[in-house]
């Protein structure tokens, strides 16, 4: 139905894409994995007709009979919404913030001159109620949904018309796993009902492995390998995607460490936010953190798990000592953990954090950024170069890095460097606030290692926070489940993950997509 | 690569301010020096841009008034960076308490006020002269900075550098300066020359209804208000004092834009 | 959408009554006796006391400030020292000189610059927009009195299409028309440069946004897109600078009648400081304050109507 050949495409002389060809029969599913930067999006964009300012294209795409890469504005309009509709990653920002659903839904079909007024809003409601929102109202703006919510929305609008193809790009990478599944359903359930093929762009493998029926993997601007998608989860062709394979099935091997006494205790921790101020009066009060209770032994990996707004970060910051708590008690070593808490301990615990870009000062070289939690020390050890050089080697840089700027560095590095700095004050405590979320798979692999090797050398304890079970699967040995403030479940990592007992870790597993049902749905078809 | 606009706003800024510091050691003539035989004279070899109607060397008052105007001008965004950065750095640092409230609501105020009206209130209150017209633009400057201080200041205090430091156990106020501030230069460097190109109009307007610096010191906008009886038969009386100032102003805007592109990398990239 | 109004609403009130309160202390306690003041270094100590006794100024400095205000909310804005006669009468005089000049502005400048502004943004980077960005960079930069003086020599002196000055009342609306359009435009134009690079950058922005590249993807023209998703956001920053630009027209309005001799409230405040009729300047800066505060006021309620994300609070 739509065909690229050799689809090629500059951008002011730098080529993103090249030789690009994919073919989309009716009612398929095609995923179309790969890295950031890997010329996915703009793949879509040009199937699209909707390539930024200063991109050639070169090659075909035919529609049917057209090609759109010759066709005029007027006509490529006319097809956008009503031959295929698209929809893009960032549901919160996709809708208009100042018009009702209701009107934007309904937008594409008067747009398209399809329907009017009343017919138009009739026809609007009802596809709003396809997509699983039939309890929410026409006269709803953006902000008074949820991110699940708006992306529903945004199909609605792209199927309004019943295009032929629907093009997804990265929609549920917003999104919070269970969510996400849902999406997922939803998009897989119309494709199949409405016959319409569907497009879906991602970069995560195990998404497509259980959505599409033909796949293709991208690397630089080129599609690397393709076919249908048992054949190519089985064969591997091209090394390219045996290495993301293995890196998104990676387990970093664990050495089995003596694990002793409980080095951090959290008890009843209570942390209430007040309510938001308007004026001179308050909100009412949120219970962000309810009565959380835990133990982190020493020599320990512990993972803790839950959704967006499910109070892990805030938990997190009173763990760091950052906000103060107003109930229960956190120790560490025997010493409270508060705001207020000498420098010598707060040196015990130090943290990761998740965006490899705004983790340091833009205007700071390495070493003085890598220096910083010396200020936790009575004074800064006279040898501090010497040390700081050792833990940039700890992670695998170079001692010469430190002369270097942030922005020097790519995203994996950057992580290197925040490990580096948590570690220079040697501390007990390790806390990765999402530490590998942000990173490409392969990456997140190498970083993954990194820490089990220096947890096994330095003898460390980690706090590992993530949305993403399947990294918490690899590197913890024991697993909270949060949700709304409090810890639902809580026991061995394989265990909780093999037979989990709280509805919700059960909801979270089955939604989390997983790459080794399809190996094994792959052997069974071989 | 430097911008095009700061080249074309540093020429007009640094020659008015080489023709303002000129003026300290040598002018062609005395400002002070009213000979009616000299009055309204064409421009020539002596009086290269001729005289006004008191016998005055117009390109002697045009130097010692530039003078004036970027005095008045610099102390006023002087005083706007230095209260309103620290106050905007303080309402950021303590997002959401009732300092910040304070702060902000205070800053609304001032904002509603109309700053013009307020600084002929001023001056004709206190008596017009230069440092009254300073005070009068200078208040209305703090707000301002307080307001781009806290806004750059917001952003910067989520992200996770600002939690790092945190973590290595320093206080708001050392992060305030040692992150926030170098991180926010930029946003101030930009705002200060658009407030020094407000200030040279608020002062040439103070002083053109006669609350700015007082005779005998000579200013633009002074120039301007006496030019006006006579602009019918000499208008380039007028005309020179007006084209000083707007090229003053526009090279100072000139040079802000030119400045934010050559400090906003993000905005670079976007251009290259 | 209530709350944010009574919430906006009480704001009003109280920046007027900081207002007042500054005013009050900056004119009747600042100058130690503003009797004397006003008076000068000749008078006797007689002499004061029957202008103090004559212009109530007597009594503690708190029973003054609240004589005043009520005063300005029953309408009752003082005697004029110099005229001898209500201020209120003075300022209904003035004041439909000023005000239609600053309306008049507004309009000039709105008409002039949202267009402009938005053809920059639809070409950007081409010959149209780099046009308009520079004449917007030099409209900014000229002082709205110096341009008056220029428009006058041009239009009222050498071509003599138009009386140089003076305001000849409205018993004769033609006449009165044109001779605020010269101040008018004087004023309106440095305002247009900036509401015109405002709309600008403003209609950039939100048309980089993500909600555009959906509505492309939904089958709208670039057109489309920009009048049916782009304005309408534009707006908000927009509306924003043309809350501020009354304040500072309104202000331009009071040095342009200067200019032009038109019996605006900024000569009648002039005439109050040369005269050091305390009461008069006292009385009409409140006055203007409180049009600032209250256009202010009038904007947020535009917003609530064109954010839907205001409603809520």
């Amino acid at each position: 139905m739509i065909r690229a050949t050799n689809l090629s495409v500059a951008i002011h002389g730098t080529p993103i894409l090249q030789n690009v060809s994919l073919d989309i029969a009716a009612g398929q599913i095609v995923g179309l994995v790969g890295e950031s930067g890997s010329g996915k999006s703009m793949t879509a964009l040009a199937m699209m007709g909707l390539l930024p300012d200063g991109a050639v294209a070169k090659g075909a795409i035919q529609l049917f009979e057209e090609d759109l890469l010759q066709t005029d504005e007027r006509r490529l309009c006319a097809m956008r919404g009503q031959e295929i509709g698209m929809i893009f990653q960032e549901p919160m920002t996709a809708l208009n913030p100042v018009q009702t659903i209701g009107d934007q839904v309904s937008e594409t079909l008067t747009v398209h001159g399809a329907a009017n007024g009343d017919a138009a809003r009739k026809i609007a409601r009802d596809r709003l109620d396809r997509v699983g929102l039939g309890h929410i109202g026409m006269a709803a703006f953006p902000h008074e949904l949820s991110g699940g919510q708006r992306q529903r929305v945004c199909i609605a609008a792209a199927i309004a018309l019943r295009p032929k193809l629907l093009i997804a790009d990265e929609p549920t990478t917003a999104l919070d796993v269970t969510t996400q599944a849902q999406i997922l359903d939803l998009l897989r359930e119309l494709s199949r009902s409405e016959d319409m093929a569907l497009l879906l762009i991602t970069h995560d493998l195990a998404v497509v492995a259980g959505m599409a029926d033909h796949v293709a993997v991208m690397r630089n601007g080129e599609i690397v390998e393709q076919g249908a998608t048992s054949t190519v989860m089985r064969d591997r062709a091209h090394p390219y995607t045996r290495a993301l394979f293995a890196a998104s099935a990676h387990q970093p091997e664990q050495t089995d460490m003596p694990v002793s006494d409980a080095i951090l205790e959290v008890r009843n921790v209570v942390r209430i936010y007040p309510g938001r101020r308007n004026g001179l009066q308050r909100g009412s009060p949120l219970r962000a953190v309810d009565g959380v209770s835990f133990a982190l032994k020493k020599g320990e990996s512990l993972g803790l798990v839950g959704e967006s707004g499910c109070g892990k970060s805030t938990l997190t910051r009173a763990i760091l000592g950052l906000d103060p708590i107003q109930g229960g008690s956190i120790v560490l070593s025997g010493n409270p953990v508060t705001p207020h808490m000498p420098r010598r301990q707060r040196a015990a615990i130090q943290v990761v954090f998740q965006d490899p870009y705004g983790s340091f000062n833009p205007r700071w070289r390495v070493a003085r950024i890598v220096a910083e939690p010396f200020h936790l020390l009575p004074r800064r050890p006279p040898d501090w170069r010497d040390q700081v050089a050792d833990a940039l080697s700890a992670v695998q840089l170079a001692p010469g890095d430190m002369k270097k700027y942030p922005h020097e560095f790519s995203g994996g590095q950057r992580q290197r460097i925040a490990i580096a700095r948590a570690l220079i004050t040697k501390p007990d405590v390790l806390v990765l606030d999402e530490a590998v979320s942000a990173l490409d798979v392969r990456i997140r692999a190498q970083v993954l290692d990194l820490l089990a090797d220096l947890r096994a050398r330095l003898g460390l304890s980690y706090l590992f926070i993530s949305h993403d079970l399947t990294v918490v699967r690899a590197i913890t040995d024991r697993v909270l489940v949060m949700q709304s403030g409090r810890i639902v479940e809580r026991g061995e990592t394989p265990e909780v993950f093999d037979a989990p007992n709280h509805p919700y870790t059960q909801a979270l597993i089955a939604a989390a997509p997983r790459l080794d049902d399809v190996e094994n749905a792959g052997d069974i078809d071989a | 690569m430097i911008p095009r606009a700061l080249v074309f706003g540093a020429v007009p800024t640094l020659f008015f301010i080489a023709a303002a510091g000129l003026s300290f050691l040598w002018v062609p003539h005395d400002v002070t020096d009213l000979s009616i035989a000299d009055r309204l004279q064409p421009m020539s070899a002596e009086y290269l841009l001729g005289t006004d109607q008191f016998g005055r060397d117009i390109l002697s008052m045009l130097m010692v008034g530039a003078r004036t105007s970027i005095a008045v001008a610099l102390v006023a965004v002087g005083i706007g960076i230095g209260l309103g950065v620290p106050l905007g750095l303080a309402a950021a640092a303590l997002r959401g308490s009732l300092l910040d409230e304070i702060i902000m609501r205070a800053n609304d105020l001032v904002f509603a006020f109309p700053s013009l009206v307020i600084a002929i209130l001023i001056t004709a209150v206190f008596g017009p002269s230069a440092v009254n017209a300073i005070l009068a633009i200078g208040i209305f400057n703090i707000p301002v900075f307080a307001r781009v201080a806290r806004g750059g200041a917001m952003s910067l205090w989520t992200l996770d550098y600002v939690l790092a430091a945190r973590t290595a156990g320093k206080g708001r106020s050392r992060i305030s300066i040692e992150h926030i501030l170098p991180n926010i230069a930029n946003l101030l460097v930009v705002q200060a020359t658009i407030q020094f190109s407000l200030g040279i109009l608020a002062e040439a307007a103070l002083s053109y209804v006669g609350l700015g610096a007082q005779p005998p010191t000579p200013s633009w906008g002074r120039m301007l208000a006496e030019a006006q009886t006579m602009i019918y038969t000499h208008p380039m009386l007028a005309i020179l004092p007006g084209l000083a100032i707007v090229l003053m102003v526009l090279g100072l805007n000139l040079l802000g834009d030119g400045l934010r592109d050559l400090l906003d990398p993000r905005l670079r990239r976007v251009r290259s | 959408m209530l709350a944010y109004l009574l919430g906006r609403f009480s704001s009003l009130c109280l920046s007027l009554l900081v207002a007042s309160i500054v005013i009050f202390a900056v004119v009747e306690i600042v100058p130690g006796d503003p009797a004397a003041f006003m008076l000068g270094l000749n008078a006797t100590e007689e002499n004061v006391a029957a202008l103090r006794a004559e212009l109530g100024l007597t009594g503690s400095v708190t029973a003054r400030y609240f004589g005043w205000l009520g005063g300005m909310l029953s309408g009752d804005f003082g005697m004029s020292y110099t005229y001898r006669i209500p201020v209120s009468e003075l300022v209904l005089d003035r004041i439909w000189v000023s005000l239609p000049l600053a309306v008049y502005a507004l309009v000039l400048s709105t008409l002039l610059a949202f267009p402009l502004g938005m053809m920059a943004a639809a070409y950007r980077g081409q010959a149209m927009d780099v046009g308009v960005m520079s004449a917007t960079q030099l409209g900014i930069a000229i002082p709205n009195f110096w341009f008056g003086m220029l428009l006058q020599t041009l239009f009222a002196v050498v071509l003599q299409w138009v009386p140089a000055g003076g305001f000849p009342g409205w018993e004769n609306p033609g006449a009165a028309f044109v001779s605020l359009t010269l101040p008018a435009i004087a004023l309106a134009l440095p305002q247009a440069a900036i509401l015109a690079r405002v709309m600008r950058s403003a209609l950039i922005d939100t048309l980089s946004q993500d909600y555009i590249r959906t509505a492309r993807a939904k089958g709208l023209s670039q057109r489309q897109a920009v009048v049916r998703h782009a304005l309408r956001n534009a707006l908000i920053p927009a509306l924003t600078i043309l809350g501020l630009q009354f304040s500072f027209l309104l202000a331009g309005a009071i040095i342009i009648e200067n200019v032009f001799f038109l019996p605006g409230l900024g000569r009648l405040i002039f005439q109050g400081i040369t005269q050091r009729d305390l009461i008069v300047v006292e009385s009409v800066t409140m006055l203007l304050v409180f049009a600032v505060i209250f256009v202010t006021f009038l904007v947020d309620v535009a917003y609530a109507i064109v954010d839907p994300r205001l409603r809520r609070r």
